[in-house]
């Protein structure tokens, strides 16, 4: 019971944040209502009983995603009202999308509802797969995922760095005329080049 | 009342159409977009992980884990794409993107 209201609680939650993600008029509370909307789901995974992946969803997307898209909302001087102008103008096609797109989702849904036999098949052809009783969350994917999926991982991590290396590529730009060490150049100074003795006639100058 | 399979399943599908709600709705802004993005990717991540729970696989998660990843990429290389275009044009309008239409 108390696992059902936390469902509802959190689902809800979820789906109005998500709303407003959407509908926000301020990029920055969309970001917000972004972090609720992941941090709601992290709470649906908990009561699921996948611990491993809502402490990642916190981690990756409150700790890295939303924090990089706040820091670029932040940095760009953009008039965001003037942005939403077309925002009504493709609300009623919008709409009639997303309402074929909820009803489409909810009759395949609603078959699951019918005919629960199809999860118990597919239960039942994964019997094999099915981890071992007393293992955590956490225990049971690294088992499967340093084992069986390792090259899945391996890609995994170069795409990862692919795109660190992309974003560096694309957003590194040199100025000229900033004064910057150039180990090269200091190394090369010799004695003779950098020093120069002048014999300065008395009462002269030079 | 007991929470099964169907009720995760409706949420990760209203998250979906609201994500797609929202490429449709703001059209114009490209941050906007890159979030609704991400709201679909976190429908297909419930998805995977209620399926795998409820069917006693751990291998769904595995690639929730995958999908993560992915979202992640995707968010630092759009933005990125985003911030060259803004420092280019000084303005993140979709419609101004046409650059290489020819």
């Amino acid at each position: 019971m108390v696992a059902a209201a936390f469902f509802y609680l959190f689902a809800g939650v979820c789906i109005a944040s998500a709303f407003m993600v959407i509908a926000g008029r301020n990029p920055v509370t969309s970001v917000l209502f972004l972090i609720l909307t992941f941090f709601n789901a992290a709470g649906l995974f908990i009561l699921i009983g996948a611990e491993f992946l809502a402490m990642m969803l916190v981690v990756v997307y409150v700790g890295a995603v939303a924090v990089l898209f706040l820091f670029v909302v932040m940095m760009i001087d953009v008039d965001f009202a003037e942005l939403r102008s077309g925002f009504l103008q493709f609300l009623p096609v919008g709409v009639l999308v997303g309402i074929v797109f909820l009803i489409e989702l909810l009759l395949v849904i609603g078959t699951l509802f019918v005919d629960p036999a199809i999860l118990q098949t597919a239960a039942a052809a994964a019997a094999a797969d099915a981890p071992a009783v007393g293992v955590t969350n956490t225990e049971a994917i690294g088992l499967v995922l340093y084992t069986d999926y390792l090259f899945v991982f391996q890609a995994a991590g170069f795409v990862l760095l692919v795109a660190m290396i992309g974003a560096i590529v694309l957003t590194l730009r040199h100025k000229p005329g900033v004064k910057r060490q150039d180990i090269g150049k200091q190394v090369e100074r010799s004695h003779e080049t950098s020093v120069e003795l002048k014999s300065v006639p008395s009462r002269q100058g030079v | 009342m007991i929470i099964g399979l169907v009720h995760y399943l409706t949420v990760a599908a209203t998250l979906f159409t609201l994500g797609v709600l929202g490429i449709f709705l703001n059209r114009k802004n490209v941050i906007v977009i890159l979030m609704s993005v991400e709201l679909i990717l976190l429908s297909v991540n419930i998805n995977l992980v209620a399926f795998s729970v409820f069917t006693n696989t751990i291998v769904g998660q595995v690639f929730a884990l995958l999908v993560l990843a992915v979202a992640a990429a995707e968010a630092a290389i759009g933005l990125a794409i985003m911030l060259v275009f803004f420092r280019n044009r000084g303005s993140i309008a979709v419609e101004d993107i046409n650059l290489m239409k020819g």
